[in-house]
């Protein structure tokens, strides 16, 4: 729902670094999307190259990795992965607390670019 | 230089700007001694109702201001200024939730050190405001019965987030396969610590003990 917005911020990032290291064209940029984005690869690459049109990115290609939700077990400490769309307690394989907080699932991290 | 193909790395989160500028602001909230509360929920489920009863039961005890987000129109903020607080409308033109900056730009607007509690009437759906910190001192959620039971499952993220969750519009529930039972079990299985509420703002059924909750937060902080 909010492609535009997050699409537009990654296009930032990846120009202001194709620029300070005095890229011609970028081909390919590496994603990792926490798996609680709701955002699908087909569209954010639709809305990429909208925006990228015209500039040193445009064609460039979204490798997309999901990275799972971990959760920090807040009594014992212990960091595991989580899958939340499954209808299960969430429970902490150490202790078996319920109590938790979220670690990752929602990043956009952008890895690196491929350019020429 | 051959056109030989490069691995540049970025190694940045796209998210992380905002969080860093949330933190702040939630700092700057602190000092101040002003709450602020991030309301959320899918249009229609009854934000600016909560909001409106939320200020009849607490305008005597504190004082409030209200930041009413929507894509467009003004209609929230003349409602709410019509219950006698400062509010004042964002209008966000076409962003589909609130981040941190955008608060920011509100908040200033408003006479922050004269007030104990701003409501931010975030953008009404279930998906992008959880996903963008405002700086919010505590996050809460709607879900109206006619929206059904199953929300937890689809938006899971928002569930999160949330501090407290109210369950709103209790006097469907007599004309509704809406099952409180077996939403609170959702959402607890996704967040344990959440406080969950079942009000009809059309009746004020329940009311009373959301903002005793509500009371109770803004003056522990």
């Amino acid at each position: 729902m909010h492609e535009l917005p997050v699409i537009n911020s990654i296009l930032k990032v990846v120009l202001k670094h194709a620029v300070d290291n005095n890229v011609k064209k970028v081909m390919a940029v590496h994603l990792q999307v926490g798996e609680l984005s709701d955002l699908e690869d087909k569209w954010m690459q639709q809305y990429f190259d909208h925006l990228a049109k015209g500039g040193i990115a445009e064609g460039a290609k979204l490798k997309i990795e999901r990275t799972p939700v971990v959760m920090k077990c807040t009594e014992c400490g212990h960091s595991y992965v989580a899958d939340l769309k499954k209808d299960k307690k969430l429970m902490c394989p150490e202790c078996g607390s319920g109590k938790n907080t979220l670690v990752s699932g929602r990043e956009y991290f952008i890895k690196n670019l491929e350019a020429i | 230089m051959s056109d030989e193909i490069r691995l540049i790395e970025v190694k940045e989160d796209i998210l992380a700007d905002n969080t860093e500028m949330a933190k702040k602001l939630q700092e700057d909230l602190r000092k101040e001694k002003t709450f602020l509360l991030n309301l959320m929920a899918s249009p229609g489920a009854g934000k600016t109702s909560l909001v409106i009863q939320t200020i009849r039961k607490l305008k005597e005890k504190l004082a409030i201001g209200v930041m009413e987000a929507d894509i467009d129109s003004m209609v929230d903020a003349e409602k709410v200024a019509k219950e006698g607080v400062p509010a004042i409308q964002i209008r966000t033109g076409g962003f589909c939730h609130m981040d941190a900056t955008m608060v920011k730009t509100g908040l200033d607007a408003m006479d922050i050190k004269n007030l104990d509690l701003v409501i931010l009437e975030n953008v009404g759906n279930l998906v992008c405001p959880a996903e963008f910190d405002t700086g919010a001192i505590k996050n809460a959620m709607i879900l109206s019965v006619p929206e059904g039971d199953d929300k937890p499952l689809k938006y899971p993220l928002m569930f999160t987030v949330c501090h407290a969750m109210v369950i709103n519009k209790i006097d469907y529930l007599g004309l509704s396969d809406f099952d409180v039972q077996k939403c609170k079990d959702h959402v607890l299985k996704l967040n344990p610590d959440i406080k969950i509420f079942e009000v009809s703002c059309r009746t004020g059924e329940g009311i009373d003990e959301w903002v005793e909750w509500l009371y109770d937060e803004v003056k522990t902080l």
